[in-house]
């Protein structure tokens, strides 16, 4: 699937977007098995609490199934307007 | 309907006597206009980012709501993205309908949500350095008066 990064979670990943081989069923699991890679995937998602997760262009939650999503993005509260 | 979200400057006015001209059935245009602003006097520019497909996506069910719950003649909303000088308008909200209190409401509305629920974030260059706009509770909080 294609994961992206925007704003700050961007900067400390390093890239904006890569495409991920996984088998995790929800987004919890794809950040936990991304949080495993390396320390800056770690500093991007050490505070949930911080993020927020759209996927396939729709906000979501944490503990939603990926059964199925494209594109999953993880970025900071919005500051539009 | 009409959503942009684009880098190119707009003229906030220009925009506003196009918007709803030809309808008669339109007692009331309310327009908001959002501009950077310098608050501690040393902004340089402020830059932001967006996710596009999302952006459009997402402002679309926002208007689209509005629309429906306040029977709005027509809605206009353009959100700009990249560098941005201070003084610079960033987006503008324009609702028309029959009477002043559906416009008012739908603009506030609009306003409100796309502010917490459109994928943009700023960021601010200073003599400082570069931050990200944090997000405020009183922005979320916005959302539960709708």
């Amino acid at each position: 699937m294609n994961v992206m990064y925007f704003a700050w979670v961007r900067e400390r990943i390093g890239i904006p977007q890569e495409t991920v081989e996984t088998n995790a069923t929800t987004v919890n699991d794809l950040i936990a098995e991304l949080r495993a890679r390396e320390d800056r995937y770690e500093a991007a998602f050490a505070d949930i609490s911080a993020l927020r997760v759209a996927l396939d262009q729709e906000l979501s939650d944490f503990d939603a199934p990926l059964d199925g999503v494209r594109e999953v993005a993880f970025f900071p509260p919005m500051t539009g307007g | 309907m009409t959503v942009r979200v684009q880098a190119d400057l707009f003229d906030a006015g220009a925009e506003l006597n196009d918007f709803a001209k030809d309808r008669t059935d339109v007692g009331a245009v309310v327009s908001f206009t959002g501009v950077v602003r310098d608050t501690a006097g040393d902004l340089s520019e402020m830059q932001i980012e967006h996710y596009p497909g999302m952006t459009e996506r997402a402002i679309g069910k926002i208007v689209d709501e509005a629309v429906a719950r306040w029977d709005l003649a027509d809605a206009l909303v353009i959100h700009r993205h990249g560098a941005l000088k201070p003084g610079a308008p960033i987006m503008m909200v324009a609702t028309a309908a029959a009477h002043r209190a559906a416009a008012f409401e739908a603009a506030g509305f609009l306003m409100d949500y796309l502010k917490s629920r459109a994928p943009f974030w700023k960021k601010e260059i200073t003599a400082q350095g570069a931050d990200w706009v944090a997000a405020k509770d009183e922005d979320e909080d916005a959302l539960k008066r709708w």
